[in-house]
């Protein structure tokens, strides 16, 4: 545990000049890549200070991904969690609609601040691992805007179960490469995309998919998606005059959670809660990493993973293809240490649930790793009083997901 | 002078390069793999490169990945590589062993262990494939504490501004990856590792051996011309995949062949 007397001034100055969150983050590649690495975060900094880098990111959000996306404030389940809580407890729950973006989830942010990167580097080709097929869907999208060659590595198990969304990826003018190494799931299209990567360094960016990989990568997609918490903490105070109580996320690697949190992380006042994927339950498989696993090094940075006694990554499960990996960004394993945020385990039948409760109360169809969030929100809600506020991040829509969710109902579609 | 300093004095005093040879620990099974470590060295291998088996080896090709899975798919623990170690030194006083592998079945008992059980089990040096020089501070001091060599990878990508910082830490000898790429891919071009070990040469006193895409005779035979050592690996491990718990005979054969190429120096010099 980090000494909380040694805490920097402010949450949101990390990481360090080498890449570390606390004890975690830093840059564990392969000499080949090191040398890219450095000069991507060089570039990154120039970016980042340079005020047309931000004109231009920022329009795009506005013109082509459509932000500001809304915060909703969520009257039916508030009022429907409010009728079995005790009197005067049921938390007012707000929604940031992310969902609503271009390609249906928070994951285009960061794929549009990288291609402008990946555009400075002189690289025209990208790269990009998917699990369920929503970042490699949003990598082709803005690889077809940016007129850049494109391929998406994708475990062939996933190519399976995701044909809508590797159709698309083809339509997007991608190509896309089955992976059937290891488990070929999520982690084996992050080894393989890895593995592209190393041989086609010279003209190749890798736009990693959520807020891990080594530094410049958690640092520069949280900086990205954090265009999700500056536009809560606006919305949040023109409809309520101040800031949430708390802040509800599902963790994956973690990019949409960071990017809601951050701005936040200096406001004592606002409570945090990262759901991680419990799947069966945390004495059977699952994907918290945080609640079930060990600081560990994989791929590129060290973080909280699930491994055995000698280091061996284990399979990760969760009914969500996004929240189906082994690990979680550096920034979470050191929010967890320092206590900043509370990580909770939500299991797949709970996180079916509420995929069905916020349908049919809200009109809104939840990604199953949303539906999460909205899960626990449902378990914490209840318990605090009727004037304290929460805002979920509604981080995708759950349209890829209605073939997942039928099966597991045992319905025949 | 240390084992791996006296092996390639002895090198290249013969006047050839030592041949390194690389398998992975427990492939296809830990009861067959001392068989395989006594037919390298049977073969005519100096060095004995030892894999680490690790679920994720994001910097190895095909051959190498499946020896992995063969691997931890039948068993082995980090125990029994520093068992199957342990053994080979006490059958073979003199020859190097080197542990390769990443990062994570390295440290998560922590640096110290590690090298304490490198050291007890005469481990000579150890190859870290994810740790670059920036982030030496997780192994390299308890290492060299150890006395255990911390051998560092050069790439193609490693210009002459970044080399400094690979060599500073580096002992053992210094280990050029010949392409940029992953293990048993593609290979380099004989001019290009020419003038790649010629720069390297001239920035340091270790010895410099190529590694990744060799895979035959005729190749490690150039390589050997102009290097201090040179890393076979896939190839060796295509045949254990081939041959499973029978492949002894079969790498001896095959380890044989590189190092009568490699005698080839003398004569041509």
């Amino acid at each position: 545990m980090t000494d909380t007397l040694s805490l920097p001034n402010s949450l949101r100055s990390q990481p360090d000049a080498s890449g570390h969150f606390g004890a975690f983050g830093g840059r564990y590649v392969a000499e080949t890549l090191m040398p890219l690495i450095l000069e991507l975060e060089k570039v990154y900094k120039t970016a980042k200070a340079d005020p047309a880098f931000d004109a231009e990111f920022a329009e795009l959000l506005r013109s082509y991904v459509g932000r500001p996306n809304p915060l909703y404030y969520a009257g039916r389940l508030t009022e429907a969690l409010r009728a079995k809580a005790p009197a005067g407890k049921g938390a007012k729950i707000y929604l940031k609609r992310e969902e609503l973006n271009h390609t249906g989830a928070h994951k285009i942010n960061n794929c549009i601040g990288q291609a402008l990167l990946a555009r400075r580097m002189g690289k025209k080709k990208v790269i990009a691992e998917t699990g369920a097929g929503q970042h490699g869907v949003a990598t082709a999208t803005v690889a077809a805007l940016f007129g850049m060659e494109c391929k998406i590595f994708m475990g062939a198990k996933d190519v399976e179960r995701q044909k809508p969304n590797v159709f698309r990826m083809k339509l997007l003018g991608a190509e896309v490469i089955p992976v059937h190494s290891g488990s070929s799931t999520l982690k084996d299209s992050m080894n393989d995309a890895l593995r592209y990567w190393v041989s086609n360094v010279h003209d190749t960016f890798y736009i990693i998919g959520t807020a891990a990989g080594p530094h410049p990568y958690p640092e520069l997609v949280r900086d990205f998606q954090s265009i999700i918490g500056k536009e809560t903490r606006a919305q949040i105070m023109e409809a309520e005059g101040r800031l949430p109580d708390m802040l509800i996320a599902p963790v994956g690697g973690g990019s949409n959670a960071i990017g809601l949190f951050h701005p936040f992380l200096d406001d004592p006042e606002v409570a945090m809660i990262g759901v991680e994927a419990a799947g069966e339950g945390l004495d059977g498989k699952h994907a918290a990493s945080l609640a079930g696993g060990v600081s560990g090094i994989l791929h590129g940075n060290r973080t909280y993973l699930l491994q055995d006694e000698d280091g061996q990554i284990t399979e990760a499960h969760s009914i969500s293809a996004g929240l189906d990996y082994p690990g979680i960004g550096p920034e979470h394993s050191w929010l967890h240490e320092i206590g900043r945020v509370q990580y909770m385990p939500i299991k797949d039948e709970e996180a079916l649930t509420s995929f069905q409760t916020l349908s049919k109360l809200e009109g809104i169809i939840p990604a199953l790793e949303s539906a999460h969030a909205v899960a626990a929100a449902e378990q914490i809600a209840p318990t605090l009083n009727a004037d304290k506020i929460i805002v979920i991040n509604l981080s995708g829509r759950g349209d890829k997901d209605i073939f997942t969710v039928a099966d597991a109902l045992g319905v025949e579609m | 002078m240390d084992r791996l300093a006296s092996r390639f004095a002895a090198c290249k005093a013969q006047g050839r390069a030592a041949l390194i040879t690389f398998v992975t620990a427990g492939d296809p099974d830990v009861a067959s793999t001392p068989a395989i470590l006594d037919a390298l060295v049977a073969g005519g291998a100096d060095i004995i490169e030892l894999g680490m088996p690790f679920t994720d080896p994001m910097a190895d090709g095909p051959a190498i990945e499946l020896a992995n899975l063969r691997s931890l798919g039948s068993g082995t623990k980090t125990k029994h590589i520093f068992a199957l170690a342990a053994d080979f030194r006490a059958r073979h006083a003199d020859t190097p062993i080197v542990l390769m592998g990443y990062a994570n079945p390295m440290l998560i008992r922590g640096a110290d262990w590690f090298a304490d059980q490198c050291k007890a089990a005469g481990v000579d040096g150890v190859i870290c494939v994810d740790i670059p020089p920036e982030e030496d501070a997780e192994i390299g001091p308890a290492l060299r504490a150890a006395g255990v060599h911390l051998i560092r990878l050069a790439t193609p990508t490693t210009d002459a501004a970044r080399l400094p910082a690979v060599l500073d830490g580096a002992s053992g000898f210094l280990y050029h990856v010949s392409v940029a790429g992953i293990t048993g891919k593609q290979s380099a071009a004989q001019a290009n590792i020419e003038i790649a070990v010629d720069k390297l040469k001239a920035a340091t006193d270790l010895p410099v051996a190529v590694g990744f895409g060799v895979r035959g005779p005729e190749q490690a035979a150039a390589i050997g011309r102009i290097a201090d050592g040179v890393v076979v690996g896939s190839a060796i491990v295509d045949i254990i995949g081939s041959h499973g718990d029978a492949a002894a005979p079969f790498v001896q054969d095959f380890v044989a062949t590189l190092r009568d190429a490699l005698h080839i120096r003398e004569t041509a010099a």
